[in-house]
């Protein structure tokens, strides 16, 4: 007997790049395209340069600068810029994690709290901290506190407020069920609040990551003797494209290890998120 | 369980919505009893002041003998949204409760392990909810509520979001947990059928201000199971609830779609 109401549902045509809206692919397809891109890029960037299209101080070679790369870690100790610029972005992102997280939190719990803080952080959230560059150098001198305090202020402000909103997203009926099994208002936030955030406030944190590794260099443009940002800022004086290409790139790296930590460390620690 | 009196009225968009209208209603011990209303008719604010979620305008619940001021253990609550705690395992969504009471650990495992047997969820234990069905995630909910032993279930829909047949299911499985655990049980539901299906008695609300229209008495001999629900006298209770029903919604409607549901 044949079914009267044969809809296609797939199976046939399952081959190939069939672009269905959020269909799930293969790990293997999915890592195939994303090494595909780098590939790409790659490709793009020969073909601009071993063909001489484009004068080689403009855009180096990909051989020129992997040399460039070695040369630097080998004979002018870039790797002791990178532990430096490394050390900066930590201590900056530390330090505002140190203290957003909580107060992120507070604001996302309390709405007095919320009132007083918020307005000033979406205030100074806007305040470009690449601008305070000048004042921090005046202030602070151009030590590493300075460093710290540009990655601080460019990170800290942003993360209060995403922290903050991670926190009231956990869904209200949560805390009202919550409230129905006994829970008291003091332990709300300790019971279903802050276990209901955290993957958030995870992603959270990765997204402030990537724009600390911004201030970081920024900060490292302008009175720094030291550090990814400073190197970038020599080679340029000295119009070694190569070495910019390198350090930019060796940055990216680092953003990506990064990345993928959080991204594991989200799936490893939260099991139950999607 | 004594609803006095309560009224209930709020602003919704500078408009002033009277949601409820001078509610008296008295569930005795053990009954399980069914609110039944169109959409609109106030009958989730109902339960919800009963589980005091929210406070009347006027009037008070006593439960027994204390007035309801607060949300409370002793009155367990179920949602149509699942309202599982995500990252909580099966079990440990049970625990909650218990836990919040400070029963110990040896305890509370005999407890949840008690419910997760009488709603069939064994071997699902160490599962998170993201990995349920709809149907299982609302039998944990219901688990949890009874693991913290309420004086009164209140459940707001419960089945609403289920496929026909897994509600079917849930109904008898409801039944079947109250008549083990004899609970006071007040049901919200749109569903004629499944009101009278389950109740001792069914309150029919009228569209807003919500008001009670008229109670059933529910004669159905227990324990009912499915075939009850193609006897004639289950379809002699349908008739008079539908036609109570029909004449609400098409009030409802007359009035406007706009002011939403409450």
């Amino acid at each position: 007997m044949e079914d009267p109401v044969q809809v296609r549902t797939s199976p046939e045509r399952r081959r190939g790049l069939e672009l269905i809206p959020r269909a799930p692919i293969s790990t293997r397809l999915y890592m195939a395209l994303g090494v595909a891109s780098f590939a790409f890029i790659l490709a793009v960037w020969s073909l601009l340069t071993y063909t001489g299209m484009l004068d080689p101080l403009f855009l180096p070679t990909p051989t020129k600068v992997a040399a460039a790369a070695f040369n630097l870690l080998a004979y002018h100790g870039y790797l002791n810029d990178v532990i430096v610029t490394v050390f900066r972005v930590f201590a900056g992102f530390f330090l505002a994690v140190l203290i957003g997280v909580p107060l992120g939190i507070l604001v996302g719990t309390y709405k007095p709290i919320e009132a007083m803080v918020e307005p000033v952080m979406a205030f100074v959230r806007y305040m470009p901290a690449s601008a305070f560059l000048p004042l921090f150098i005046i202030w602070i001198g151009i030590n590493e506190p300075e460093k710290v305090a540009v990655i601080f202020f460019g990170s800290f402000f942003q993360l209060v407020l995403m922290v903050a909103t991670s926190t009231s997203s956990v869904p209200q009926e949560l805390v009202e069920v919550s409230y129905t099994l006994g829970t008291s208002p003091s332990r709300v936030l300790w019971r279903v609040l802050l276990p209901g955030a955290w993957p958030a406030i995870v992603d959270n944190l990765r997204i402030i990551l990537g724009w600390a590794w911004t201030y970081v260099i920024v900060a490292e443009l302008i009175g720094a003797s030291s550090g990814m940002g400073f190197m970038i800022i020599e080679s340029q004086r000295m119009l070694r494209t190569w070495n910019i290409i390198a350090g930019i790139v060796s940055i990216g790296i680092l953003g990506l290890v990064a990345d993928y930590g959080f991204k594991w460390s989200r799936s490893a620690l939260f099991p139950w998120a999607d | 369980m004594v609803v006095d009196g309560v009224f209930k009225a709020y602003e919704s968009g500078g408009r002033k919505v009277h949601a409820l209208d001078r509610i008296d209603l008295t569930v005795r011990d053990k009954e399980f009893v069914a609110l039944l209303g169109p959409s609109g008719c106030g009958k989730s604010t109902l339960l919800r002041i009963i589980g005091g979620l929210i406070a009347p305008s006027a009037g008070r619940v006593l439960v027994g003998g204390a007035e309801v001021k607060r949300p409370g253990p002793d009155r367990g609550m179920v949602f149509q949204s699942y309202t599982l705690f995500p990252w909580l395992t099966v079990r440990q969504n049970i625990e909650f409760g218990p836990k919040e009471k400070g029963i110990s650990p040896s305890d509370r495992s005999d407890i949840s392990s008690r419910y997760i047997e009488i709603v069939g969820l064994k071997g699902f234990e160490d599962s998170f909810p993201k990995a349920l069905s709809g149907g299982m995630k609302q039998r944990v909910a219901i688990a949890r509520a009874l693991a913290n032993d309420p004086s009164v279930l209140l459940l707001d829909e419960p089945f609403g979001a289920l496929d026909t047949q897994t509600r079917s299911l849930m109904q008898e499985l409801l039944l079947d947990v109250w008549e083990q655990s004899h609970k006071t049980i007040l049901f919200v539901t749109h569903d004629v059928d499944e009101a009278i299906f389950m109740a001792d008695r069914v309150v029919v609300m009228s569209a807003r201000p919500g008001r009670i229209k008229k109670v059933i008495e529910v004669g159905l001999p227990r324990s009912r199971d499915y075939q009850v629900r193609t006897e004639l006298a289950f379809l002699e209770y349908k008739r008079i609830a539908v036609d109570l029903i029909r004449e609400e919604t098409i009030k409802t409607m007359s009035l406007g779609a706009a002011s939403g549901e409450a």
